[in-house]
Protein backbone atom coordinates (compact mmCIF):
# COMPACT_ATOMS: atom_id res chain seq x y z
CA UNK A 1 0.00 0.00 0.00
CA UNK A 2 1.17 3.38 -1.11
CA UNK A 3 0.25 4.70 2.23
CA UNK A 4 2.30 2.47 4.15
CA UNK A 5 5.46 3.87 2.86
CA UNK A 6 8.36 5.02 5.51
CA UNK A 7 10.08 8.24 4.61
CA UNK A 8 13.62 8.30 5.43
CA UNK A 9 15.05 5.18 6.24
CA UNK A 10 13.97 5.07 9.83
CA UNK A 11 14.28 1.55 11.39
CA UNK A 12 12.19 1.17 14.77
CA UNK A 13 13.87 -0.57 17.41
CA UNK A 14 14.36 -0.40 20.99
CA UNK A 15 17.91 0.67 21.41
CA UNK A 16 20.04 3.25 23.06
CA UNK A 17 21.05 4.88 20.12
CA UNK A 18 17.45 5.29 19.23
CA UNK A 19 16.83 7.10 22.58
CA UNK A 20 19.57 9.77 22.37
CA UNK A 21 18.99 13.20 22.10
CA UNK A 22 18.59 13.90 17.91
CA UNK A 23 21.30 16.52 18.49
CA UNK A 24 24.02 14.45 20.16
CA UNK A 25 23.60 11.56 17.07
CA UNK A 26 24.14 14.84 14.60
CA UNK A 27 27.17 16.30 16.10
CA UNK A 28 28.60 13.15 16.82
CA UNK A 29 27.88 11.89 12.99
CA UNK A 30 29.71 15.01 11.91
CA UNK A 31 32.77 14.47 14.83
CA UNK A 32 32.83 10.64 13.15
CA UNK A 33 33.07 12.15 9.69
CA UNK A 34 35.86 14.80 10.91
CA UNK A 35 37.83 11.90 12.44
CA UNK A 36 37.49 9.93 9.24
CA UNK A 37 39.38 13.21 7.60
CA UNK A 38 42.15 13.08 10.33
CA UNK A 39 42.93 9.45 10.52
CA UNK A 40 46.22 8.70 8.84
CA UNK A 41 47.52 5.24 9.18
CA UNK A 42 46.37 1.67 9.94
CA UNK A 43 45.95 2.84 13.70
CA UNK A 44 43.75 4.95 12.90
CA UNK A 45 41.76 3.90 10.65
CA UNK A 46 41.73 0.37 13.43
CA UNK A 47 39.73 2.73 15.75
CA UNK A 48 37.93 4.17 13.58
CA UNK A 49 36.51 0.31 12.77
CA UNK A 50 36.48 -0.41 16.55
CA UNK A 51 34.09 2.89 17.12
CA UNK A 52 32.11 2.50 14.14
CA UNK A 53 31.00 -1.56 15.28
CA UNK A 54 30.60 -0.30 18.60
CA UNK A 55 28.05 1.60 17.37
CA UNK A 56 26.51 -0.51 14.64
CA UNK A 57 26.30 -3.14 17.80
CA UNK A 58 24.38 -0.87 20.15
CA UNK A 59 22.15 0.26 17.28
CA UNK A 60 20.36 -3.08 17.47
CA UNK A 61 19.89 -2.44 13.63
CA UNK A 62 20.50 -5.54 11.07
CA UNK A 63 24.09 -5.00 9.53
CA UNK A 64 22.41 -5.61 5.63
CA UNK A 65 20.69 -2.16 6.22
CA UNK A 66 23.72 -0.33 7.21
CA UNK A 67 25.09 -1.61 3.60
CA UNK A 68 22.23 -0.33 1.92
CA UNK A 69 23.19 2.53 1.58
CA UNK A 70 26.69 1.99 -0.22
CA UNK A 71 24.75 0.81 -3.35
CA UNK A 72 24.27 4.20 -4.39
CA UNK A 73 27.52 5.02 -4.35
CA UNK A 74 28.80 2.11 -5.44
CA UNK A 75 30.09 4.30 -8.94
CA UNK A 76 31.76 6.38 -6.85
CA UNK A 77 33.51 4.27 -5.34
CA UNK A 78 34.90 2.02 -8.10
CA UNK A 79 35.76 6.25 -9.55
CA UNK A 80 37.45 6.93 -6.92
CA UNK A 81 39.42 3.82 -5.88
CA UNK A 82 40.56 3.54 -9.86
CA UNK A 83 42.08 6.92 -10.32
CA UNK A 84 43.89 6.82 -7.00
CA UNK A 85 44.81 3.09 -7.77
CA UNK A 86 46.78 3.90 -11.20
CA UNK A 87 47.46 8.21 -10.89
CA UNK A 88 49.51 8.47 -7.99
CA UNK A 89 52.51 8.47 -8.57
CA UNK A 90 55.31 6.45 -5.72
CA UNK A 91 58.48 5.17 -5.51
CA UNK A 92 58.40 1.49 -5.96
CA UNK A 93 56.16 -0.03 -8.81
CA UNK A 94 54.39 -2.55 -8.23
CA UNK A 95 52.56 -3.56 -11.43
CA UNK A 96 52.80 -2.21 -14.65
CA UNK A 97 50.37 -2.89 -17.33
CA UNK A 98 50.87 -0.37 -20.84
CA UNK A 99 50.96 2.66 -19.17
CA UNK A 100 49.11 2.08 -16.64
CA UNK A 101 51.43 1.37 -13.21
CA UNK A 102 50.45 0.52 -9.91
CA UNK A 103 52.31 2.37 -6.92
CA UNK A 104 52.90 1.34 -3.13
CA UNK A 105 51.75 4.66 -2.26
CA UNK A 106 48.93 4.23 -4.89
CA UNK A 107 47.39 1.30 -3.44
CA UNK A 108 47.88 2.94 0.10
CA UNK A 109 45.58 5.84 -1.11
CA UNK A 110 43.20 3.83 -3.23
CA UNK A 111 42.47 1.76 0.04
CA UNK A 112 42.27 3.89 2.49
CA UNK A 113 40.09 6.03 0.60
CA UNK A 114 37.57 3.47 -0.13
CA UNK A 115 37.84 2.71 3.53
CA UNK A 116 36.98 6.61 4.44
CA UNK A 117 33.77 6.46 1.92
CA UNK A 118 31.98 3.41 2.93
CA UNK A 119 32.85 4.42 7.07
CA UNK A 120 31.48 8.22 5.80
CA UNK A 121 27.79 6.28 4.54
CA UNK A 122 27.97 3.51 6.89
CA UNK A 123 28.48 5.95 9.99
CA UNK A 124 25.04 8.81 8.37
CA UNK A 125 23.23 5.64 7.71
CA UNK A 126 23.59 4.60 11.61
CA UNK A 127 22.00 8.34 12.30
CA UNK A 128 19.36 8.02 9.60
CA UNK A 129 18.35 4.58 10.82
CA UNK A 130 17.96 5.66 14.31
CA UNK A 131 16.11 8.47 13.86
CA UNK A 132 12.74 9.61 13.12
CA UNK A 133 12.84 12.70 10.27
CA UNK A 134 10.64 14.34 13.22
CA UNK A 135 13.52 14.26 15.74
CA UNK A 136 15.93 15.06 12.72
CA UNK A 137 13.94 18.13 12.00
CA UNK A 138 13.69 19.41 15.57
CA UNK A 139 17.32 18.06 16.53
CA UNK A 140 18.36 20.53 13.46
CA UNK A 141 16.01 23.73 13.89
CA UNK A 142 17.92 23.29 17.66
CA UNK A 143 21.55 23.12 16.55
CA UNK A 144 20.82 26.03 13.65
CA UNK A 145 19.80 28.41 16.19
CA UNK A 146 22.52 29.77 16.53
CA UNK A 147 22.92 31.04 13.02
CA UNK A 148 19.48 32.94 13.04
CA UNK A 149 21.18 35.96 14.47
CA UNK A 150 22.41 36.16 10.95
CA UNK A 151 18.89 36.25 9.67
CA UNK A 152 18.74 32.56 8.64
CA UNK A 153 15.40 31.59 8.77
CA UNK A 154 16.26 28.65 10.48
CA UNK A 155 12.70 28.26 12.08
CA UNK A 156 11.10 28.98 8.73
CA UNK A 157 12.67 26.18 7.04
CA UNK A 158 12.21 23.39 9.71
CA UNK A 159 8.70 23.94 9.72
CA UNK A 160 8.78 23.89 6.52
CA UNK A 161 10.74 20.11 6.08
CA UNK A 162 8.01 18.85 8.71
CA UNK A 163 4.87 20.34 6.50
CA UNK A 164 6.77 18.19 3.82
CA UNK A 165 7.27 14.83 5.45
CA UNK A 166 3.26 15.37 6.30
CA UNK A 167 1.95 16.10 3.12
CA UNK A 168 4.30 13.33 0.99
CA UNK A 169 2.41 10.76 1.86
CA UNK A 170 -1.21 12.70 0.89
CA UNK A 171 0.50 13.68 -2.28
CA UNK A 172 1.67 10.21 -3.39
CA UNK A 173 -2.01 8.95 -2.32
CA UNK A 174 -3.53 12.02 -4.61
CA UNK A 175 -0.85 10.68 -7.44
CA UNK A 176 -2.12 7.21 -7.25
CA UNK A 177 -5.40 8.46 -7.59
CA UNK A 178 -5.00 10.60 -10.49
CA UNK A 179 -2.94 8.55 -12.33
CA UNK A 180 -5.55 5.57 -12.48
CA UNK A 181 -7.89 8.26 -13.40
CA UNK A 182 -6.06 9.42 -16.01
CA UNK A 183 -5.42 5.43 -17.26
CA UNK A 184 -9.20 4.86 -17.18
CA UNK A 185 -9.79 7.42 -20.02
CA UNK A 186 -7.24 5.84 -21.88
CA UNK A 187 -3.69 7.50 -20.94
CA UNK A 188 -0.20 5.77 -21.20
CA UNK A 189 2.35 6.05 -18.51
CA UNK A 190 4.19 2.53 -19.45
CA UNK A 191 4.77 2.60 -23.28
CA UNK A 192 7.15 4.47 -25.52
CA UNK A 193 10.59 5.78 -25.02
CA UNK A 194 11.79 8.21 -22.45
CA UNK A 195 10.93 11.04 -24.49
CA UNK A 196 7.47 10.05 -25.26
CA UNK A 197 7.50 8.58 -21.30
CA UNK A 198 8.30 12.34 -20.29
CA UNK A 199 5.16 13.84 -22.27
CA UNK A 200 2.75 11.61 -20.84
CA UNK A 201 3.19 12.79 -16.94
CA UNK A 202 2.49 15.81 -18.11
CA UNK A 203 -1.40 15.30 -17.60
CA UNK A 204 -0.21 13.56 -14.49
CA UNK A 205 1.50 16.70 -12.86
CA UNK A 206 -0.57 20.19 -14.08
CA UNK A 207 -3.18 18.36 -11.58
CA UNK A 208 -1.29 17.05 -9.03
CA UNK A 209 0.73 20.86 -9.18
CA UNK A 210 -2.91 22.49 -8.94
CA UNK A 211 -4.07 20.32 -5.92
CA UNK A 212 -0.80 20.74 -4.20
CA UNK A 213 -1.41 24.52 -4.53
CA UNK A 214 -4.67 24.86 -3.32
CA UNK A 215 -3.54 22.16 -0.26
CA UNK A 216 -1.12 24.81 0.47
CA UNK A 217 -3.36 27.38 0.13
CA UNK A 218 -5.95 26.19 2.72
CA UNK A 219 -3.48 24.68 5.14
CA UNK A 220 -1.55 28.24 5.28
CA UNK A 221 -5.11 29.68 6.30
CA UNK A 222 -5.59 27.23 8.76
CA UNK A 223 -2.18 27.62 10.76
CA UNK A 224 -3.52 31.44 10.70
CA UNK A 225 -6.66 30.76 11.95
CA UNK A 226 -4.65 28.79 14.79
CA UNK A 227 -2.26 31.71 15.68
CA UNK A 228 0.48 30.60 13.42
CA UNK A 229 3.04 33.89 13.28
CA UNK A 230 6.18 32.31 13.12
CA UNK A 231 8.47 31.15 15.42
CA UNK A 232 8.57 33.97 17.66
CA UNK A 233 6.85 33.50 21.12
CA UNK A 234 6.26 29.76 20.35
CA UNK A 235 6.35 27.29 23.01
CA UNK A 236 7.40 23.35 22.18
CA UNK A 237 4.87 20.98 22.91
CA UNK A 238 7.77 18.05 23.10
CA UNK A 239 11.23 19.93 23.83
CA UNK A 240 14.57 18.74 23.44
CA UNK A 241 16.20 17.95 26.76
CA UNK A 242 19.32 16.16 27.56
CA UNK A 243 19.43 13.65 30.25
CA UNK A 244 22.19 11.96 31.39
CA UNK A 245 22.58 8.96 28.60
CA UNK A 246 23.43 11.90 26.28
CA UNK A 247 26.56 13.56 28.01
CA UNK A 248 28.03 10.00 28.23
CA UNK A 249 27.15 9.79 24.55
CA UNK A 250 28.65 13.23 23.97
CA UNK A 251 31.40 12.30 26.30
CA UNK A 252 31.82 8.77 24.27
CA UNK A 253 32.45 11.34 21.16
CA UNK A 254 34.97 13.47 22.80
CA UNK A 255 37.16 10.83 23.56
CA UNK A 256 36.87 8.91 20.36
CA UNK A 257 38.22 12.28 18.36
CA UNK A 258 40.97 12.92 21.18
CA UNK A 259 41.92 9.11 20.17
CA UNK A 260 41.68 10.01 16.60
CA UNK A 261 43.85 13.23 17.13
CA UNK A 262 46.50 11.88 19.34
CA UNK A 263 47.09 8.73 17.15
CA UNK A 264 47.55 11.07 14.08
CA UNK A 265 50.06 13.05 16.37
CA UNK A 266 51.99 10.24 17.25
CA UNK A 267 52.57 8.03 14.64
CA UNK B 1 -22.21 43.78 24.12
CA UNK B 2 -21.77 41.97 27.20
CA UNK B 3 -23.54 38.73 26.07
CA UNK B 4 -22.55 38.65 22.42
CA UNK B 5 -19.56 36.52 20.83
CA UNK B 6 -20.07 37.54 17.50
CA UNK B 7 -21.73 41.01 16.23
CA UNK B 8 -21.74 42.08 12.95
CA UNK B 9 -23.20 45.16 11.63
CA UNK B 10 -24.13 46.01 7.61
CA UNK B 11 -21.22 43.84 7.15
CA UNK B 12 -20.54 44.24 3.38
CA UNK B 13 -17.54 41.87 1.82
CA UNK B 14 -16.41 42.08 -1.94
CA UNK B 15 -13.86 40.33 -4.07
CA UNK B 16 -12.01 41.85 -6.19
CA UNK B 17 -10.90 40.47 -9.82
CA UNK B 18 -8.07 42.19 -11.44
CA UNK B 19 -7.25 42.03 -15.09
CA UNK B 20 -3.79 41.80 -16.58
CA UNK B 21 -2.91 45.39 -16.21
CA UNK B 22 -3.87 45.11 -12.42
CA UNK B 23 -7.05 47.25 -12.97
CA UNK B 24 -10.52 46.17 -10.95
CA UNK B 25 -12.36 44.11 -13.50
CA UNK B 26 -14.94 42.78 -11.71
CA UNK B 27 -16.42 43.14 -8.10
CA UNK B 28 -18.61 40.36 -6.72
CA UNK B 29 -20.53 41.33 -3.61
CA UNK B 30 -20.23 38.53 -1.10
CA UNK B 31 -21.63 39.31 2.09
CA UNK B 32 -24.20 42.00 1.41
CA UNK B 33 -25.67 44.27 4.68
CA UNK B 34 -25.27 41.75 7.09
CA UNK B 35 -26.29 42.10 10.45
CA UNK B 36 -26.09 39.29 13.22
CA UNK B 37 -26.01 38.43 16.29
CA UNK B 38 -24.77 35.70 18.36
CA UNK B 39 -25.19 35.33 22.18
CA UNK B 40 -22.66 33.34 24.26
CA UNK B 41 -23.63 29.66 24.67
CA UNK B 42 -25.81 29.53 21.85
CA UNK B 43 -25.45 26.87 19.35
CA UNK B 44 -26.31 28.51 15.42
CA UNK B 45 -26.61 27.25 12.25
CA UNK B 46 -25.47 29.62 9.05
CA UNK B 47 -27.46 27.72 6.01
CA UNK B 48 -27.36 29.00 2.61
CA UNK B 49 -26.58 27.57 -1.21
CA UNK B 50 -23.75 27.74 -3.04
CA UNK B 51 -22.29 31.05 -3.25
CA UNK B 52 -24.35 32.39 -0.66
CA UNK B 53 -21.35 33.97 1.40
CA UNK B 54 -21.95 31.72 4.51
CA UNK B 55 -18.31 30.93 4.21
CA UNK B 56 -17.08 34.39 3.55
CA UNK B 57 -19.08 35.07 6.32
CA UNK B 58 -17.60 32.58 8.44
CA UNK B 59 -13.86 33.70 7.93
CA UNK B 60 -14.88 37.24 9.37
CA UNK B 61 -15.19 35.48 12.64
CA UNK B 62 -11.53 34.63 12.63
CA UNK B 63 -10.27 37.80 11.26
CA UNK B 64 -8.86 35.55 8.06
CA UNK B 65 -11.24 38.45 6.12
CA UNK B 66 -11.94 41.46 7.34
CA UNK B 67 -15.00 43.69 6.06
CA UNK B 68 -15.02 46.11 3.27
CA UNK B 69 -17.80 47.70 4.66
CA UNK B 70 -19.43 47.62 8.30
CA UNK B 71 -18.34 45.86 11.12
CA UNK B 72 -17.63 42.69 12.85
CA UNK B 73 -17.37 42.45 16.57
CA UNK B 74 -15.95 38.81 17.94
CA UNK B 75 -16.04 38.70 21.87
CA UNK B 76 -16.57 43.09 21.84
CA UNK B 77 -12.96 43.24 19.92
CA UNK B 78 -12.94 45.12 16.00
CA UNK B 79 -11.92 42.52 13.83
CA UNK B 80 -10.43 45.09 11.65
CA UNK B 81 -8.28 46.47 14.99
CA UNK B 82 -4.75 44.63 13.88
CA UNK B 83 -3.55 44.56 17.64
CA UNK B 84 -6.75 42.58 18.71
CA UNK B 85 -5.77 40.25 15.64
CA UNK B 86 -4.50 37.32 17.96
CA UNK B 87 -6.56 37.67 20.41
CA UNK B 88 -9.84 36.96 18.38
CA UNK B 89 -7.95 34.09 16.64
CA UNK B 90 -7.87 32.69 20.25
CA UNK B 91 -11.61 33.33 21.21
CA UNK B 92 -12.83 32.05 18.47
CA UNK B 93 -11.46 29.02 16.62
CA UNK B 94 -11.79 28.14 13.22
CA UNK B 95 -12.49 24.16 11.38
CA UNK B 96 -12.29 24.06 7.71
CA UNK B 97 -14.29 21.89 5.49
CA UNK B 98 -11.48 19.62 4.15
CA UNK B 99 -9.74 17.54 6.98
CA UNK B 100 -6.28 16.57 5.36
CA UNK B 101 -5.73 20.42 4.47
CA UNK B 102 -5.59 21.71 8.23
CA UNK B 103 -4.14 18.94 9.98
CA UNK B 104 -0.08 19.93 10.71
CA UNK B 105 1.20 17.62 13.32
CA UNK B 106 2.47 13.90 11.42
CA UNK B 107 1.32 12.46 15.18
CA UNK B 108 -2.62 13.44 16.44
CA UNK B 109 -1.06 14.79 19.65
CA UNK B 110 1.15 16.73 17.99
CA UNK B 111 -0.72 18.62 15.82
CA UNK B 112 -3.87 19.41 18.99
CA UNK B 113 -0.33 21.05 19.86
CA UNK B 114 -0.11 23.22 17.47
CA UNK B 115 -2.27 26.07 18.47
CA UNK B 116 -1.18 26.26 22.31
CA UNK B 117 2.36 26.10 21.07
CA UNK B 118 1.80 28.81 18.74
CA UNK B 119 0.14 30.89 21.67
CA UNK B 120 3.51 30.21 23.92
CA UNK B 121 1.77 28.16 26.71
CA UNK B 122 4.13 26.54 28.95
CA UNK B 123 4.85 23.04 27.73
CA UNK B 124 3.30 21.50 31.09
CA UNK B 125 0.04 22.83 30.57
CA UNK B 126 -0.04 22.23 26.58
CA UNK B 127 0.31 18.37 27.66
CA UNK B 128 -2.67 18.97 29.92
CA UNK B 129 -4.58 20.82 27.02
CA UNK B 130 -4.06 18.08 24.56
CA UNK B 131 -5.32 15.53 26.68
CA UNK B 132 -8.54 17.04 27.63
CA UNK B 133 -9.06 18.10 23.97
CA UNK B 134 -8.35 14.93 22.71
CA UNK B 135 -11.03 13.51 25.30
CA UNK B 136 -13.27 16.10 24.65
CA UNK B 137 -13.87 14.84 21.04
CA UNK B 138 -13.51 11.32 22.29
CA UNK B 139 -10.18 10.61 20.63
CA UNK B 140 -7.78 9.94 23.18
CA UNK B 141 -6.59 6.28 22.67
CA UNK B 142 -5.52 7.63 18.50
CA UNK B 143 -3.23 10.26 20.61
CA UNK B 144 0.03 8.35 19.12
CA UNK B 145 -1.60 7.83 15.46
CA UNK B 146 -0.91 9.43 12.37
CA UNK B 147 -3.64 11.37 11.18
CA UNK B 148 -3.09 9.66 7.80
CA UNK B 149 -4.35 6.82 9.03
CA UNK B 150 -7.68 7.74 10.30
CA UNK B 151 -11.15 7.76 8.92
CA UNK B 152 -12.06 11.63 7.51
CA UNK B 153 -15.17 11.86 11.09
CA UNK B 154 -11.71 11.06 13.36
CA UNK B 155 -9.37 13.80 11.00
CA UNK B 156 -12.30 16.26 11.52
CA UNK B 157 -12.81 15.47 15.67
CA UNK B 158 -8.72 15.81 15.44
CA UNK B 159 -9.36 19.23 13.36
CA UNK B 160 -11.80 20.19 16.62
CA UNK B 161 -9.57 19.31 19.62
CA UNK B 162 -6.98 21.23 17.81
CA UNK B 163 -9.44 24.40 18.41
CA UNK B 164 -10.40 23.01 21.95
CA UNK B 165 -6.91 23.45 23.06
CA UNK B 166 -6.51 26.93 22.35
CA UNK B 167 -9.63 27.40 25.14
CA UNK B 168 -12.02 29.26 22.90
CA UNK B 169 -14.94 30.57 23.58
CA UNK B 170 -16.40 30.17 20.19
CA UNK B 171 -15.94 27.50 17.74
CA UNK B 172 -16.76 28.29 13.80
CA UNK B 173 -16.90 25.21 12.03
CA UNK B 174 -17.25 25.65 8.24
CA UNK B 175 -19.08 23.12 6.60
CA UNK B 176 -16.86 20.54 8.91
CA UNK B 177 -18.73 17.77 7.42
CA UNK B 178 -19.57 18.53 3.60
CA UNK B 179 -16.67 15.84 2.34
CA UNK B 180 -17.32 12.72 5.16
CA UNK B 181 -19.81 9.95 5.27
CA UNK B 182 -22.94 9.50 6.97
CA UNK B 183 -21.22 7.91 9.62
CA UNK B 184 -18.70 10.49 10.35
CA UNK B 185 -21.16 13.46 10.02
CA UNK B 186 -22.67 12.16 12.37
CA UNK B 187 -19.57 11.27 14.92
CA UNK B 188 -18.56 14.97 13.64
CA UNK B 189 -22.15 16.58 15.00
CA UNK B 190 -21.99 14.59 17.90
CA UNK B 191 -19.06 15.81 19.15
CA UNK B 192 -19.73 19.21 18.78
CA UNK B 193 -23.24 19.09 20.33
CA UNK B 194 -21.36 17.82 23.51
CA UNK B 195 -19.02 20.45 23.28
CA UNK B 196 -21.94 23.48 23.03
CA UNK B 197 -23.58 21.51 26.10
CA UNK B 198 -20.74 20.49 28.78
CA UNK B 199 -18.06 22.74 27.98
CA UNK B 200 -20.59 25.62 27.30
CA UNK B 201 -18.68 26.99 24.11
CA UNK B 202 -20.41 28.83 21.66
CA UNK B 203 -20.77 27.23 18.06
CA UNK B 204 -21.75 28.76 15.42
CA UNK B 205 -22.15 25.70 12.53
CA UNK B 206 -22.07 26.53 9.03
CA UNK B 207 -23.91 23.74 6.18
CA UNK B 208 -26.09 22.70 4.06
CA UNK B 209 -26.82 19.43 5.65
CA UNK B 210 -30.58 19.90 7.02
CA UNK B 211 -30.25 17.10 9.30
CA UNK B 212 -27.54 19.25 11.31
CA UNK B 213 -29.62 22.21 12.23
CA UNK B 214 -32.47 21.07 13.76
CA UNK B 215 -30.63 20.96 16.75
CA UNK B 216 -29.72 24.11 17.02
CA UNK B 217 -30.91 27.18 19.44
CA UNK B 218 -30.84 29.57 15.91
CA UNK B 219 -30.91 29.23 12.62
CA UNK B 220 -29.67 32.06 9.92
CA UNK B 221 -30.55 31.37 6.30
CA UNK B 222 -28.48 33.23 4.07
CA UNK B 223 -29.02 33.89 0.18
CA UNK B 224 -27.16 35.82 -2.50
CA UNK B 225 -25.23 37.59 0.09
CA UNK B 226 -27.81 38.63 2.22
CA UNK B 227 -29.95 36.84 5.78
CA UNK B 228 -32.88 35.93 4.35
CA UNK B 229 -34.50 34.17 7.22
CA UNK B 230 -33.18 33.82 10.84
CA UNK B 231 -35.78 31.89 13.75
CA UNK B 232 -35.48 29.13 15.79
CA UNK B 233 -35.62 25.87 13.76
CA UNK B 234 -38.76 25.25 14.55
CA UNK B 235 -40.07 28.44 12.70
CA UNK B 236 -37.34 28.19 10.01
CA UNK B 237 -38.79 24.57 8.91
CA UNK B 238 -42.24 25.62 9.00
CA UNK B 239 -41.91 27.71 6.02
CA UNK B 240 -41.02 24.89 3.39
CA UNK B 241 -42.07 27.00 0.27
CA UNK B 242 -39.60 29.88 1.22
CA UNK B 243 -36.72 27.58 2.11
CA UNK B 244 -37.28 25.74 -1.73
CA UNK B 245 -37.57 29.05 -2.92
CA UNK B 246 -33.58 29.88 -1.75
CA UNK B 247 -32.93 26.03 -3.25
CA UNK B 248 -32.95 24.34 0.10
CA UNK B 249 -33.84 21.35 1.14
CA UNK B 250 -35.96 20.52 4.38
CA UNK B 251 -35.41 16.84 6.62
CA UNK B 252 -37.54 14.25 5.49
CA UNK B 253 -39.95 14.10 8.13
CA UNK B 254 -40.45 17.94 8.10
CA UNK B 255 -41.29 17.33 3.82
CA UNK B 256 -43.22 14.62 4.69
CA UNK B 257 -45.58 16.32 7.16
CA UNK B 258 -45.63 19.29 4.82
CA UNK B 259 -47.05 17.14 1.92
CA UNK B 260 -49.42 15.78 4.04
CA UNK B 261 -50.83 18.94 5.74
CA UNK B 262 -51.04 20.03 1.84
CA UNK B 263 -53.57 17.17 0.89
CA UNK B 264 -55.92 17.87 4.13
CA UNK B 265 -53.92 15.71 7.34
CA UNK B 266 -54.49 18.17 9.87
CA UNK B 267 -50.67 18.01 11.60
CA UNK B 268 -49.16 20.90 13.57
CA UNK B 269 -46.18 23.54 11.66
CA UNK B 270 -42.98 22.75 12.06
CA UNK B 271 -42.12 19.11 12.67
CA UNK B 272 -38.26 18.55 13.21
CA UNK B 273 -37.95 14.66 13.44
CA UNK B 274 -39.29 11.37 12.56
CA UNK B 275 -40.26 10.94 16.30
CA UNK B 276 -42.60 13.61 16.32
CA UNK B 277 -44.24 12.95 13.17
CA UNK B 278 -45.36 9.53 14.33
CA UNK B 279 -46.26 11.06 17.78
CA UNK B 280 -48.18 13.93 15.76
CA UNK B 281 -49.83 10.83 13.41
CA UNK B 282 -50.92 8.95 16.52
CA UNK B 283 -52.71 11.82 17.71
CA UNK B 284 -54.66 11.61 15.02
CA UNK B 285 -57.96 8.80 14.53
Amino acid sequence: MIRDITLGQYYPADSILHKLDPRVKLSATLAFIAALFVAKGWPGYLAATVFLAMVIKLSKVPFSFMVRGLKAIVMILMITVVFNLFLTPGDRILVQIWKLRITDVGLRTAVFMAIRLIYLIVGSSVMTLTTTPNDLTDGLERLMGPLKKMRVPVHEVAMMMSIALRFIPILLEETDKIMKAQIARGADFENGNLMQKAKNLVPLLVPLFISAFRRANDLAMAMEARCYHGGEGRTKMKPLMYVKRDYAAYGAVVLFLAVMITLRIVL
Amino acid sequence: MKNEMVQAHGLVYEYKKYDEEGREADVTRAVDQVTLQVQKGDFVAILGHNGSGKSTLAKHMNAILTPTGGTMWVDGKDTREEAHLWEIRQSAGMVFQNPDNQIIGTIVEEDVGFGPENMGVPTKEIWERVEESLKAVNMLKYRHHSPNKLSGGQKQRVAIAGVVAMHPKCIVLDEPTAMLDPNGRKEVIRAVRALNQVEEITVILITHYMEEVIYADKVVVMDRGKVVMEGTPREIFSRVDKLKAYRLDVPQATLLAYELKKAGVDLPDGILTREELVEALCQLN
